[in-house]
């Protein structure tokens, strides 16, 4: 896809950034400590990348899913986690208030999410629903102007330090599957809400996962979110959205280690000469960047599909999103083959990235559930 | 208020260069980018724009594919963007460049309370030249190599970085001043910019637009124009290459240490 | 208007250096360009002119002879005790165009990069930046050419009687050398390089025939517009590159860790008794101050062994340490350019290399003290 001039300027943006402020130092302490970084968190919102999709009335940058696809891309290119830091409030946390928040909702959580001021997390997964998310059993009853909710949610990104989560509770508990399920804004300093352990994640480390527990939570009716028991329809349309951002992120991940590959091959030498002279060395790279480059067209069409409200945005997302994750993981098997033994360890950059991109085919629907989306759409 | 900015876009000299047989630059082959000590430049003015509200004016001399140089400019808060583009100013050194810039910020219009800020100098050329000169044709103070600013009505107040030291030196404005990195970072473009200046022209100055000034004669411009020419240019040839030394790093090391020794150099 | 003609070529004659000081003390390229200018007034059959600004500067003046000056204009006045753009480019431009001078010569130091374009441009005449090679004499450059360049010399005309100067510089970051002239304007100016330009012995008896003069010139206080308010000057950490006699240099190769490249890059040249160095990559991205380049925008050097590590070795690094005795360099792309000049080449990862180097030493130097 020829990217327009505006498209290109934002690609030269958000690659600029990622190259200057994405440090050796950040990425190390990032993925060594798997603390949230702060710093970096507020440069990114002071340059407004936490709002690139969001219109501009609610504090955002007004961009298109294509300038929040490229952003993804490009930050992940450098680091997959720090990708994440930009993401949430452009896709799970921001999606669902812009497409059905009230005004008053708009105003009080999505303004400060595009500005980086608060962060909001997205908490659907449960101990016992992860790709049968219809599987919820987290609950809420209406009580006078509250909801009392009580459950809980695990793998949540951010959880552990997010100013609000986006909670799906069964409200109607007479109904079973995707029915009966309502979507709530949570405020996370409510009483009753507490915070599980910080999980010790393989990769995308330095962005915390963790549990929230929820026991005899109020919250209060304004933060209902869409209409009363519908709320996992959202969720599954929020989700296209989401699916479209990991997919640019497992295009990032595999450029990177494609570019890393690249440059290795010409530099190690092995029997005399460098080993991209070696027909089973080029033809590696040859696979991995076709590879990359059909995943790359693939989010890039998702991205204005979803804009232009097709009808194929859910198939199409699912399919860039299960594409371009397996081919991610593909090539970083190559990356760090080409590497040979300097890939296994810590000091090149493959091996992280090769850790980092083993998630791209299981969060935000698993290459399974994706295959599950698009066989459904064609047997409909 | 206004803040006249002096860009120029250049070949990226940091990554490949690339030069034809016959000793020339092959600048078709490189990547352009905008001149890093006139983004410092830009820094300056739209700092002044956020403290006092300057209007900041984007100012480039060189081909129409300077225009996206401009715009990304834009994009970072740059109020107008004007670009100085024709035949009759190609091949122009930098005296015949700053007769043109000149020119041109005359068009622009220059005012009391006004300032010109260019780069210390240019990556493709490292003249540090035209600053000055246009300084020359327009009569206004210079202030070269700045690595503070400080503005306080029409005084400007500025560091002036020397090999040994600085200098402190206070100028009234209209006054055209250098600024080197030390100055500032500049900002990134946001994502709102980039879209609002997306179809938004650039002011392009054409050599009928500018005849009228004295500045612009056909002898003091262009290729033709120039004081100075170039005689020759060339690439310096290839060394004779010497030895790599094979082996395991520790090996080479030890070879390395081994010859030093024999040669009494250490 | 200006009624000074600069295209009547012939009326111009003699070479001018400008003569830098700063607090009364002659900067060292004033020296170096008087020793050059000497060459070249030689070639031309000329005289060679030094021009002093500043405050009870003549006591000064005929050292400058000792240099090769066989004339000294002198202008003191409280207004010229301290570098101003427009004090001082309004009395060198009074003086040339009262004694039309066919070349001046600048120091390329940041002051002289402030004054040199501004005389241009009021005298509308071409000004060549930063030079590191004058010729007049056409074989002279002819001759330079066939060392320094792959230019098929056969073909460049020589032309008897020419008296251009050719003035030749680095561009694009050094990638590029280009030969510049100023054929229809004069004098023809340049800046050059502090530092490149080998500087005579003092000579007693040429500073003993020196004529030291004092032109008239008019300035008022109400001529300089640009105040000085205080000039400070800085102790930066002595960095003595240009006399080591060891250079350990480091370049952009360091960047994933440069705190432990500069460290171990210490303890190298402490070990062989040298100092560290920098490229221009390093140092523009902080990791080393100035102080510390080497190259065509930094410091030439001369040391008995250059280590340029991780440093991939382009033209405008190369032009500020090719003299050096021996020059190894440790770069993990065997394609690096530096390979093509380096006496002794290792294409390994600096990292690896480094901590080893630094053992050697030391190891050498124990076994110095043992024996």
């Amino acid at each position: 896809m020829i990217l327009s001039e505006k498209h290109q300027t934002m690609r030269k943006l958000y690659r600029q950034f990622a190259e200057t402020e994405f440090t050796d130092a950040l990425l190390d302490a990032l993925d060594k400590t798997g603390e949230f970084n702060w710093d970096i968190h507020r440069k990114m919102a002071q340059c407004g990348f936490l709002g690139v999709k969001i219109p501009t009335q609610y504090g955002g940058q007004g961009g298109d899913s294509l300038a929040y696809a490229l952003m993804i891309e490009e930050f992940a290119r450098v680091s997959p986690v720090l990708s994440i830091y930009a993401n949430t409030s452009n896709s799970l946390g921001g999606g669902p208030l812009l497409m059905y928040g009230t005004e008053a909702q708009k105003q009080k959580y999505l303004i400060p999410a595009a500005k980086g001021e608060k962060i909001i997390a997205f908490a659907l997964t449960e101990p016992g629903a992860g790709s049968d998310a219809g599987g919820i059993q987290t609950s809420a009853s209406a009580e006078g102007d509250f909801f009392l909710l009580n459950g809980r949610k695990t793998f949540i990104s951010g959880a552990p330090f997010a100013d609000y989560a986006i909670v799906y509770a069964r409200t109607d508990p007479t109904q079973s599957g995707g029915r009966g399920i309502s979507m709530f804004m949570v405020d996370l300093g409510l009483p009753g809400v507490s915070r599980g352990r910080h999980e010790d994640k393989m990769g995308i480390r330095g962005y915390p996962t963790g549990d929230l527990v929820f026991e005899d939570v109020h919250v209060h009716k304004e933060d209902l979110i869409g209409p009363l028991h519908k709320g996992f329809a959202a969720a599954m349309k929020t989700l296209d959205a989401g699916r479209l951002g990991m997919a640019a992120q497992a295009v990032g991940i595999g450029q990177a280690c494609l570019d890393e590959s690249v440059k290795y091959a010409k530099e190690r030498r092995q029997f005399g000469k460098p080993i991209s002279d070696f027909q089973s060395i080029r033809f590696m790279l040859a696979d991995m960047a076709t590879e990359l480059e059909a995943a790359r067209e693939m989010v890039y069409a998702a991205a204005l599909l979803h804009d232009a409200g097709s009808p194929e945005t859910a198939k199409r997302c699912a399919m860039a999103k299960y594409f371009a994750s397996e081919v991610c993981n593909r090539i970083a098997y190559k990356a760090v083959q080409i590497h040979g033994g300097y890939g296994y360890i810590r000091d090149y950059k493959v091996e992280r990235l090769y850790r980092d991109a083993r998630i791209t085919t299981i969060y935000e629907g698993t290459s399974q559930v994706q295959q599950m989306v698009i066989s459904s759409s064609l047997l409909r | 208020m206004k803040a006249i900015v002096c860009v120029k876009q250049v070949p990226d000299t940091a990554g490949k260069v690339a030069v034809k047989p016959d000793g020339t630059m092959d600048r078709s082959s490189m990547p352009t980018i905008t001149n890093p000590d006139d983004l410092c430049a830009l820094e300056a003015a739209l700092t002044l724009k956020d403290q006092f509200g300057y209007r900041v004016i984007v100012l480039s001399m060189g081909p129409f594919s300077a225009a996206g140089m401009l715009r990304e400019m834009k994009a970072m808060g740059a109020d107008d963007a004007v670009l100085v583009s024709g035949r009759e100013f190609g091949g122009s050194d930098t005296f015949a460049t700053s007769q043109i810039l000149a020119a041109a910020i005359r068009q622009i219009g220059l005012e009391d309370r006004d300032i010109v800020l260019c780069g210390r100098q240019a990556i493709d050329g490292d003249t540090a030249q035209v600053g000055p000169q246009i300084a020359e044709k327009l009569g206004l103070p210079q202030i070269t190599y700045v690595s503070e600013l400080k503005i306080d009505g029409s005084t400007v107040t500025c560091k002036r970085e020397l090999e040994d030291g600085y200098m402190v030196l206070q100028a009234q404005t209209p006054c055209l001043l250098t600024c080197v990195k030390a100055l500032n970072t500049p900002r990134y473009m946001t994502v709102r910019g980039i879209l609002e200046c997306d179809r938004e022209p650039i002011t392009v100055m054409d050599y009928a637009c500018l005849a009228g000034d004295p500045l612009i004669d056909p002898s003091t411009i262009g290729l033709k124009g120039s004081p100075t020419n170039v005689f020759r240019s060339f690439s310096p040839p290839a060394g004779a290459p010497g030895r790599m030394l094979d082996g395991s790093p520790r090996d080479a090391v030890t070879e390395l240490f081994a010859i030093f020794r024999a040669k009494h150099l250490v | 208007m200006n009624t000074f003609d600069n295209t009547q070529l012939d009326r111009f004659q003699g070479i001018w250096v400008f003569c830098e000081q700063r607090e009364g003390q002659l900067m060292p390229t004033a020296f170096e360009l008087l020793s050059e200018g000497r060459r070249l007034a030689d070639e031309l059959g000329t005289e060679l002119c030094g021009v002093l600004l500043g405050d009870g500067i003549t006591s000064e003046a005929s050292r400058l002879g000792g240099y090769g000056a066989d004339r000294v204009l002198v202008c003191n006045s409280p207004l010229l005790a301290h570098y101003t753009t427009d004090g001082y480019a309004s009395v060198l431009c009074q003086l040339v165009e009262q004694q039309k001078p066919e070349a001046l010569l600048l120091g390329a130091t940041s002051l002289g990069k402030d004054l040199a374009p501004r005389c241009a441009a009021r005298l509308h005449t071409g000004l060549c930046a930063d030079c590191t090679q004058l010729h007049v004499d056409t074989q002279g450059y002819i001759s330079f050419l066939q060392e320094a360049s792959t230019l098929d010399t056969s073909r460049i005309p020589i032309q008897s009687g020419d008296r251009t100067l050719k003035m030749t510089r680095p561009a694009f970051g050094g990638h590029l050398m280009a030969t510049i002239i100023c054929p229809r304007f004069r004098p023809q100016m340049a800046t050059v390089r502090p530092g490149v330009m080998k500087c005579a012995p003092f000579d007693p008896v040429r500073a003993a025939s020196c004529t030291i003069e004092f032109p008239e010139f008019s300035l008022r206080e109400q001529d300089i517009a640009v105040r000085v308010l205080n000039i400070v000057k800085q102790t930066r950490e002595a960095v003595d590159l240009t006399g080591a006699k060891v250079v350990v240099s480091l370049g952009y190769g360091i960047r994933r860790d440069p705190e432990t490249a500069i460290r171990l890059a210490n303890e190298l040249a402490a070990a062989l008794g040298g100092v560290v160095g920098a490229s221009r990559a390093a140092v523009d991205e902080g990791w080393l101050s100035s102080e510390h380049q080497v190259g065509q925008t930094g410091k030439t050097v001369r040391p008995k062994i250059y280590i340029a590590l991780g440093i991939s070795g382009a033209i405008q690094h190369r032009a500020g340490m090719q003299d050096s005795q021996v020059i190894v360099a440790v770069n993990k792309n065997p394609a690096a350019p530096i390979f093509a000049y380096a006496d002794y080449g290792i294409a390994e990862d600096l990292f690896t290399v480094l901590p080893l180097m630094v053992e050697a030493a030391k190891k050498k130097t124990t076994e110095e003290e043992l024996s």
